[in-house]
Formats: structure tokens, C-alpha cells, sequence
């Protein structure tokens, strides 16, 4: 089992996810994270999914994927194939917070983006590694809230969406 | 182009640009509007009002199969749809090219649970090829022109559109365009060179290479381009359960069937050649058996079309990707001419046993009860050439399939992927209202037909000369058959009280004829082949026959039993 990132470039078409995720489904296959955003293209839909599968499995995803009428190309690379980001923010309350908070913050290179009086609410784009080592630590503030999304990520490869538009 | 049309109207007159002369259906509040419609074009476009949605979808498929054609139903919103949903999902795993098209409730009713609504697209996503749902008028003609292209290019399958009531009785202008195709959607993939060549090199170097063939040479109409690459090849060749009728039975290169119920020596030296060539067939499980035992000592040439089959059960060695027909003509043209007498006979031979030990059993018994298969042997004697057998699933399904003697393209209907109890008696139906002279032999057992009785009545309005053949053990006899052999005979509610069908015929005005002895058995068929109209022949045969040889679940292809 391995983690792969497939990327699928399709139509703007009501439906389009539900069509994609009843593949995983089907197969009793979790998906670790989506994001789903238009493309430099307008009108043609670019969806990251991560996922925890063998090769084997994920070629099968892939070509099903595919099949799919309005999907325009699909495909798929190891995590050492893409470049990816994941964004995490993590709500702290005011009333625990005490000199430690600027170095943590200094180290981890995480900025306050909210400031309000009872809590400030910090920023780390990174990878899942990166955000939950700072999780870790925060706990020790009483973190109020945590939240991360899925990954955002671009091939290696040097293929741009044009050759699948056109 | 018409300025000021009502959209129900655009939904007929798309559908008449599309060359649907028949179209199956059920009307119902949300799709009133369309049905209206049909009143004015009925000199351009026929309905047949079936008994039941599943009847309709059946039909249409019954109808698609035998002519290659796009089939087309019609049926309401909520329940009227949700009855659709057996079908699609047989249409899907049999590649049958099918447009739905069911009403909806009004666009800004969607969402409120409204009366017969029901999440349509949403509960059909799974068993279609494609489906979306019409909210506006002008999106209408779009979306039947991108319907039916997605329905009958590449491997075929069913889509379903469902339109909003207000669309429907909305007015807007109307032009129809045909889909030519667009960019998400590719439909021809042309033949790599390379790969052909490397598997013409595999084939002139093999001493047992073997071909199995599937529906796709249907779909592609490749019947000519493989009875060409078989007679230069000399290479033995067997058909899937669908595939049957794509090369005539009377090829010198034709050894049988494939599969859990298929012949013996197709089966067993699967295991044996060192080639093997799978042409417009998808490994299924049915035919593959164990799949880790399958084939293993072969190097595998895969013609397929649809690239998700490639690799997906049994990996392939070389894989062609692309239409059949023009890989198996590029495929003849690479490879030497040969026989291969020693390897055929191999085949021949273990022919001569499953003769010995089963079917001379089965078509010529001697013992009292009658046998499903000499029903088949009888019909064989009597059938035109391009009569078209429709089953349903079971044992009869088995047997018929087994016995019947495939001389033309199209001439079997089955539901093969899904195994849909039912689908015979409809899809009959929906086959021999494609084609009144052509005889269309339905045989079906005394579960199945329960399931879709109800569609004697359509056949009884619309005189469709079908032939039904009832072969009435009085059981549920496939699943019996697997008490018998894997639970310890511990038959739980398999056996059927049946009503009498002989009455429930003559109650549908079709004229029926009971059969219990073997002397009445020849002339009883032969009456019914020459009847003029629907005739239903009750056949009651032995209880607790079974079906053999057979592959057990989870045994190898090599494991096929005799007995």
C-alpha cells in the first residue's frame, strides 16, 4: 500500500464527483482527502484525490476514472511525482497562551492570521508530516478547533492541461 | 427550425430525428406532457405500452439486441423510474445501447419531496453509461443528440435523461443536431501497428494457440473479419455466453462454449494452449473461473476496445487496443497461414467424452422424465436459421444456450452480466416487434416468467408472434441444483406451487399447449414454430435434473466436472 495523488481533469457537469466517487465506493476504497477547483482552463474542472491503495488499484481507479463520459483525462503519481501543499489552521484560546507561543511559531514558521479576544487562530501550509507535528504540540495550549484540507498539488511531469483540452 | 414548439414535442420529434420508429414505455403524471405529444407524430413513431416499466426496459433492450439499434423508453418520474433501474443495470454489464427517458417534477419543485419525485439521476449514476437531467427547454434537443451518440459509439451502454414537467411544457425554439462527438469522450482509439505485430509474431511461433471470442465481435460486426483471421489461422475457437451466434457453429474451427456451465474441452484446455486470444470478451468471472489458476502457462493477446478491461482480470501479454474488426483484419494480414490438426483434435476428442457422458443424455434420454434438453433438440430441427432464441436465467438458460445451434449474429438474447430473472418474456417481446417475421423462440422457466407475467398482456395487444417456451420443473432449478450439490440437498424455497399456465394464456388470448409425455413432445414444438401468432408450449420436465459439466465456484477451469 502506497499513497498516490490522482488528478482528474474534467468538464464542468453537475454530477461529475458523485460519478467519480462512486468508483471508490464500489470498490469499499476510503479517500484520504479531495479538492476539487476550477483549472487555468475555464469550464474545465481539475480534482486532487489522495489515496492509500496498491499500484494494482490505482491503475484500476484510473482507467474507471476515465471511462467516465465527461472525465477528460485522468491520471496518477507517487507522492515522489507531484508537488503538493496541504494548508492547516488551528484555533487557540487567548487565556492559555504564554511566552512559548512566538518561538513555536518561529520554528514551525506558522503565522496568527486572526487575532480576536478570546482566541487567535494560526496558519501552516505544509505537508501532513509538518501540520500534525505542530498539532502535536498545540494540544498543549487547549486547542479550540483543527482543521486541514486536502492536498493541492501539480505533476513533475511537464505536461500542461492544454494537450488533454485540445 | 421550428420558432414556438412545446418541449414534449421536441422530445418526440428529437427522438424521430434519431430513427426510434419503437419505443417502449409507461405514462404517468410527470411524463403526460410527452405522451401527449405521441398522440400527433403516431404515424411517425410507435409506442408500445407495456405492463410494467421493467417490461419496457426489457423490451427495449430485447429490441436494441436484436437489431443493433438504440433502444428507447419512456416512463414517469418516482416509481415509474425506479422500475427502470434493473434494466440499466443489465444494459450496463451487457453493453446494450439504451436511452431512458423519464419525466421529472417541475424544476422548482426539485428538492421539496414532492409527489413521485424521486433523486433519479442520482439513484441511476451506477448502472448508466451517462445520464443528466433537463431543466430548461432548450436543453432538451442537446441532450437526447448527446444521448443517443453516447449510447450507440464505443461500447455501447444505456443512458438515462430525465426532464423536468416544466421543460416539457415549456415552448422555445427547436432545431435538432445530431452529436458528432466532443472532446471528454473518445470513441475510436486506432490500432497501434506495433502491437499487432507482436502478437501476429506470437501466433505464428505457437503450437496451441486458442481464440475465445465475445460480444464485442457483435458490437463491431466483425463476424467476417473473424471467420477470415480463423480460417487462415486454423486456430480453434470458442464463444462466451454473449458471443455465441458471432461465428457460425458450423466452422470448422468453432470447439463450443466457455464458462461455469459451458462444453468441456473449451474449458479444460484453456489450460493447455500457449497462446490465447481473447477477442471483444472481458474475463469474466463466469468464464475464468479461479482467476489464479487461469490460463497461466498462456501468453495472452487481448483485442478489446474498452481500455478499463485491458489488465483488469487477466493480464495481458500483448494487448489491441481498439475496434475488433479493424484489429482482426490488420491481425489477419500479419500472420502465416496454418492448421492445427493434432491441437484441434485434442479438442475434438474430449468433444466425443462430454458427448458420451452428457449430452447424449440430455437430447436423446431414455429414461422417463423429460429433459430440457431434448426440448432444445427438437427445436433445433425445426427453427429457421436466423431464429432468435431469448432466455432467461437459470438452468433453462444453460441448457438452451448449450444446446441451441448459433448459425447468425444476433440471434441470442440473454441477460449474461446481471443474470436478470425476468428479462426474457419482455425482451422477447421488444426483439419480435423489431421484426414480426422473424421467429423469436422465448424459453424461460417457471420462476423467471412469474417475475414479468405480466407482460403476456402487451403481447397479447400487440399480437407479437413470440414463441414462449416454458420448461416447468416446478422449481427454482439453478439454485435447487446448488442445494443439492454445495448445501447438503436442504432445499430452502426453491419448490413453487405454479398457477395454471395453459389457463393464464388462454386468459391473454394466447393460445397454449401443455406437454407432459415425450411422444407428443416433436409434433408439439413443430406446431408452435409453424403457428401463425404468440403461442406458449408448457414443457413439464423432470424435477431435479441438473446442469452439467460445470465449474464449481472457486475451482479452476481445469476442474470442470462431467458429473
Amino acid at each position: 500500500m502506497k499513497r498516490y495523488t490522482i488528478f482528474v481533469i474534467t468538464e464542468n457537469f453537475i454530477g461529475i464527483l458523485n460519478r467519480i466517487t462512486i468508483i471508490f465506493t464500489r470498490r469499499g476504497i476510503n479517500i484520504d482527502a479531495l479538492t476539487a477547483s476550477e483549472s487555468r482552463v475555464p469550464g474545465v474542472h481539475r480534482i486532487t484525490i489522495e489515496v492509500t491503495v496498491n499500484e494494482e488499484t490505482v491503475i484500476q481507479l484510473v482507467n474507471q476514472i476515465e471511462k467516465v463520459i465527461d472525465v477528460i483525462k485522468a491520471f496518477y503519481h507517487e507522492d515522489t511525482g507531484v508537488v503538493y501543499q496541504e494548508l492547516a489552521l488551528y484555533k487557540l484560546p487567548v487565556s492559555r497562551l504564554d511566552g512559548g507561543l512566538e518561538k513555536i511559531i518561529r520554528d514551525h514558521h506558522a503565522k496568527i492570521i486572526a487575532a480576536e479576544p478570546d482566541f487567535v487562530v494560526l496558519e501552516l501550509t505544509g505537508h501532513k508530516e509538518k501540520t500534525r507535528e505542530l498539532l502535536e504540540i498545540l494540544k498543549g495550549y487547549g486547542i479550540l478547533e483543527f482543521a486541514r484540507s486536502g492536498r493541492v498539488a501539480v505533476a513533475k511531469r511537464m505536461l500542461t492541461i492544454d494537450s488533454f483540452v485540445n | 427550425m421550428d420558432k414556438n414548439l412545446r418541449g414534449a414535442d421536441m422530445v418526440v420529434r428529437s427522438l424521430i430525428a434519431e430513427q426510434a420508429d419503437l419505443i417502449f414505455g409507461y405514462p404517468g403524471g410527470a411524463i403526460m406532457p410527452v405522451y401527449d405529444a405521441l398522440y400527433d407524430y403516431h404515424d411517425q413513431i410507435k409506442h408500445v405500452l407495456t405492463r410494467h416499466e421493467q417490461g419496457a426496459i426489457h423490451a427495449a433492450q430485447g429490441y436494441a439486441r436484436v437489431s443493433g439499434r438504440v433502444g428507447v423508453c419512456l416512463a414517469t418520474s418516482g416509481p415509474g423510474a425506479t422500475n427502470l433501474i434493473t434494466g440499466l443495470a443489465d444494459a450496463l454489464i451487457d453493453s446494450t445501447p439504451l436511452v431512458c427517458i423519464t419525466g421529472q417534477v417541475a424544476a422548482h419543485l426539485l428538492g421539496s419531496d414532492a409527489f413521485q419525485e424521486t433523486d433519479m439521476v442520482g439513484i441511476s449514476m451506477p448502472g448508466t453509461k451517462w445520464n443528466i437531467q433537463v431543466r430548461r427547454v432548450e436543453d432538451i434537443a442537446p441532450a437526447i443528440a448527446k444521448g443517443f451518440y453516447i449510447a450507440r459509439s464505443g461500447r455501447p451502454g444505456p443512458v438515462l435523461i430525465d426532464i423536468t414537467k416544466n421543460a416539457q411544457v415549456d415552448f422555445g425554439s427547436f432545431r435538432y443536431e445530431p452529436c458528432l462527438g466532443f472532446r471528454s469522450y473518445k470513441t475510436h482509439h486506432p490500432v497501434d501497428p506495433a502491437s499487432v505485430y507482436e502478437a501476429a509474431a506470437l501466433i505464428n511461433k505457437a503450437e496451441r494457440p486458442y481464440l475465445l471470442f465475445g460480444q464485442g465481435v457483435i458490437l463491431a460486426q466483425a463476424e467476417t473479419a473473424l471467420k477470415q483471421f480463423l480460417d487462415k489461422s486454423g486456430i480453434p475457437a470458442a464463444s462466451t455466453l454473449l458471443g455465441s451466434g458471432a461465428l457460425s457453429q458450423d466452422h470448422p474451427n468453432f470447439v463450443g462454449k466457455l464458462g461455469m456451465h459451458g462444453n468441456y474441452a473449451p474449458n479444460l484446455l484453456t489450460n493447455q494452449c500457449d497462446v490465447l486470444i481473447a477477442v471483444g470478451m472481458r474475463f469474466d468471472d463466469r468464464v475464468t473461473g479461479d482467476l489464479s489458476r487461469y490460463a497461466k502457462q498462456a501468453k495472452v493477446i487481448h483485442l478489446e476496445l474498452d481500455p478499463s478491461e485491458i489488465n483488469k482480470n487477466v493480464k495481458a501479454t500483448v494487448a489491441i487496443q481498439g475496434d475488433c474488426k479493424e484489429s482482426l483484419t490488420l491481425l489477419s494480414e500479419a500472420i502465416s497461414p496454418k492448421k492445427h490438426d493434432t491441437w484441434m483434435a485434442n479438442f475434438r476428442s474430449l468433444e466425443k467424452q462430454e458427448k458420451e457422458a452428457v449430452v447424449n443424455l440430455d437430447l436423446t434420454p431414455t429414461k422417463p422424465g423429460l429433459t430440457m434438453g431434448e426440448v432444445i433438440h427438437h427445436i433445433n430441427k425445426y427453427k429457421a436459421d436466423d431464429a432468435v432464441l431469448v432466455t432467461d436465467v437459470g438452468q433453462h438458460q444453460m441448457i438452451a444456450w448449450r444446446y441451441f445451434n448459433y448459425k447468425k449474429p444476433r440471434t441470442q438474447i440473454t441477460s449474461g452480466g446481471l443474470g436478470t430473472m425476468g428479462f426474457a418474456l419482455p425482451a422477447a417481446l421488444g426483439a419480435q416487434l423489431h421484426d414480426y417475421s422473424r421467429q423469436v423462440i422465448c424459453v424461460v422457466g417457471d420462476g423467471g416468467i412469474q417475475m414479468t407475467i405480466q407482460e403476456l398482456g402487451t403481447i397479447m395487444q400487440t399480437k407479437a408472434p413470440v414463441k414462449i417456451v416454458l420448461l416447468n420443473n416446478n422449481y427454482l432449478g439453478m439454485v435447487r441444483q446448488w442445494q443439492q450439490m454445495f448445501f447438503d440437498k436442504r432445499y430452502s424455497f426453491t419448490e413453487l406451487d405454479n398457477p395454471d399456465f395453459i389457463k393464464l394464456s388462454e386468459a391473454y388470448g394466447i393460445k397454449a399447449q401443455k406437454v407432459s409425455e415425450r411422444s407428443d413432445l416433436k409434433e408439439a414444438v413443430e406446431d408452435m414454430l409453424i403457428y401463425d401468432g404468440p403461442f406458449f408450449l408448457e414443457v413439464v420436465v423432470e424435477k431435479e435434473d441438473n446442469v452439467f459439466p460445470m465449474i464449481a465456484t472457486g475451482s479452476s477451469v481445469e476442474e470442470v466436472r462431467l458429473r
